[in-house]
């Protein structure tokens, strides 16, 4: 059994302009040990998906309308709060893009890491704050005792995002979900962030749900990709069959649009845009959401019907009537 | 002054040359009576120079000097020390009425497309107000080259009289670039112009920019701190950390052969969408030791 599964998840903003159908049926399971990664654009519904799951989405306007949030067997979406706070933070943590925003300004750090600790576990004060420090050492926060009085305020961007990992951490939590954790950060910081998150995801034998929207940051961290594009999943495979055989027009559109760091000839070149913008998920295309967008789309129909995710090869799945492995037989399709 | 080359280029060719420009700024302490007890040098000691129709690439972590730099050329703040020559012409001794004149021949996009168009004025006075300010046209005249600006830029120009927040940020960047193209300029200072942007949006502003390059013979300095994109956009790149310039040189060889140890620590960084390259260039990475070099 998987450690988490998520199953025809859906999450629906009840708002004044209509229904926004932020996540719409998206299913993905995520094992022991393993990083899966979650890639899109804005408004894809990929953050929603992770607040979905640790149940931190607004309600209202939000709701989850259908699905299920199964983790270790238990399907979170029938907990109530009270017992919803007993696994957030202790079996599944979560850290976001901007660790200045998380963390509150007005409490010294030391204060924020023994406060999870207290939350779930019985500790005395001084054991709560022996294991601060030892948190921040792992973290790699230098001179970690003296920093415990510090405020956020003190630290660089990413000595805080630091400090947001040692608090995911204290609980020795099953899954981390890390939203967009490295966006706010400069490269190299970037770089030493993925790094202590694997070292970390190995050596805690965590599970981990990377969202991001940079393909670099996935190519890097995650074993599993999952696509996201309008509320669903339109892609999921290995994260090398991914990035070498990947099947969708969207995945392939994006991955084309991507400026290229290495090779040649670069500078002389065009990068290929995808033409039009996202649906508006208010009132989402009744047929494939990718068809307006999509260079093998037909006339009056494959763009006009509802793609289902379906397996083209073993842990590979695909939202398209034209993946790349079966264009050849649709010649026709591809010259438009 | 005599404007060599007759269109404002030295004779070797560079339309901008910027030599050890310095932007420090102080640090005062003290209540009642401040005193200057340091300075941040935020650009310190800057030379390049970039050839008529061709695009600089500044890269450069975030505090190291590159927007500032930007705005020093600009002379939207003014540096310290060092000099600006843009067309033949000493921009730091310039003032006013003059220096009023040559800002037409260079203009500047930035790159928050949210907070860099004022939400009260409708797309059309955006994009017109430069000629305005600088009194272009008549009314019917100015409103013509708008709808045409807009065209260029792949702008619906019948949605003049709408405002930014009815579009998406790609499209609001669109109007961004109409407005700094209004007064036909030479040269184009790009601030971080696809930060804010999707990838998919991103390649569109990108080819656009590409395309006016072409076909205006317009000059850029493009700076990011994005080594790929500046990678699509640069002929020749400057490399900045901590106000100095570590490295600069042709696109090309500075890429595929940085000399400097910052460079590489900066390149090497960047994660790449291929799984397999990116484990080699993680340990290509760890053998940098990156945190001696960025700073932990």
């Amino acid at each position: 059994m998987a450690l988490l599964e998520v199953d025809n998840l859906k999450t629906h903003f009840f708002t004044r302009e209509g229904v926004v159908q932020a996540v719409d049926g998206v299913s993905f399971q995520v094992e022991k040990g393993r990083t899966l990664g979650i890639v899109g654009e804005s408004g894809c519904g990929k953050s929603v998906t992770a607040l979905s799951i640790m149940g931190l989405i607004p309600k209202p306007p939000a709701k989850i309308v259908d699905g299920a949030v199964v983790f270790e067997g238990n399907d979170l979406t029938k907990y109530s709060e009270r017992r919803l706070e007993d696994v957030r933070g202790r079996q599944i943590a979560m850290i976001f893009q901007d660790p200045m925003t998380s963390l509150n300004p007005t409490f010294r750090i030391g204060t924020q890491i023994t406060e999870t600790l207290h939350r779930h576990f019985d500790m005395s004060k001084g054991a709560a704050r022996k294991r601060a420090v030892e948190l921040l050492d792992e973290v790699g926060i230098p001179r970690a005792a003296e920093r415990l009085d510090d405020y956020p305020h003190q630290f660089s961007g990413g000595m805080r995002q630091r400090v947001m990992i040692a608090i995911a951490l204290s609980c020795d939590p099953k899954l981390l979900i890390a939203d967009e954790p490295t966006t706010a950060l400069d490269v190299t910081i970037q770089a030493q962030i993925l790094d202590l998150l694997e070292r970390l995801r190995e050596e805690h034998d965590m599970a981990m749900i990377i969202i991001t929207h940079d393909m670099g940051v996935v190519a890097e961290a995650a074993d599993e990709v999952a696509v996201m594009y309008a509320g669903q999943i339109v892609e999921h495979a290995s994260a090398s069959e991914l990035f070498g055989t990947h099947e969708h027009p969207y995945t392939e559109a994006l991955l084309g649009a991507l400026p290229q760091l290495e090779g040649e000839g670069i500078r002389e070149g065009r990068l290929i845009a995808i033409p039009g913008r996202p649906p508006d998920l208010v009132d989402p295309p009744e047929g494939c959401r990718f068809g307006a967008r999509c260079p093998y789309r037909e006339q009056d129909s494959c763009a006009d019907e509802p793609q289902e995710l379906r397996q083209i090869r073993p842990g590979h799945w695909v939202r398209t009537a034209h993946p790349a492995s079966e264009r050849g037989r649709m010649p026709e399709a591809v010259r438009t | 002054m005599s404007v060599p080359g007759g269109n404002g280029t030295t004779p070797d060719g560079a339309l901008l040359t910027v030599t050890d420009l310095e932007k420090h700024f102080p640090i005062r302490k003290g209540l009642l009576v401040e005193r200057t007890v340091d300075h941040v040098k935020a650009v310190d000691g800057v030379s390049f120079s970039i050839p008529e129709g061709k695009t600089l690439g500044l890269v450069g972590e975030s505090g190291s000097g590159k927007s500032t730099t930007g705005y020093c050329i600009l002379q939207l703040i003014r540096p310290t020390a060092g000099s600006v020559r843009f067309q033949g012409r000493e921009l730091t001794e310039l003032k006013g009425e003059d220096l009023r004149k040559i800002r037409q021949d260079m203009q500047i996009v930035f790159q928050d497309p949210y907070s860099s168009l004022d939400p009260r004025m409708t797309v059309g006075n955006i994009v017109a107000e430069p000629l305005q300010v600088h009194g272009m046209g008549t009314r019917r005249g100015r409103r013509e080259t708008v709808r045409r600006l807009l065209e260029v830029v792949g702008f619906n120009p019948n949605y003049t009289n709408r405002y930014p927040h009815e579009f998406s940020g790609g499209q609001r960047q669109r109007i961004g670039v109409a407005r700094a193209l209004a007064l036909n300029p030479k040269l184009i200072v790009c601030d971080e112009p696809v930060s804010a942007l999707d990838v998919s949006i991103q390649a569109q502003i990108l080819n656009l920019l590409k395309d006016l390059q072409r076909d205006f013979g317009l000059t850029y300095l493009f700076i990011s701190h994005d080594l790929a994109v500046v990678r699509t956009m640069a002929d020749e790149i400057a490399v900045m950390n901590k106000g100095k310039l570590v490295e600069v040189g042709p696109a090309e060889q500075v890429y595929l052969n940085p000399k400097d140890e910052y460079t590489k620590a900066l390149f090497t960084a960047v994660p790449v969408p291929d799984p397999e390259r990116q484990r080699e260039r993680k340990a290509e990475r760890a053998r940098l030791r990156l945190d001696r070099i960025a700073g932990i």
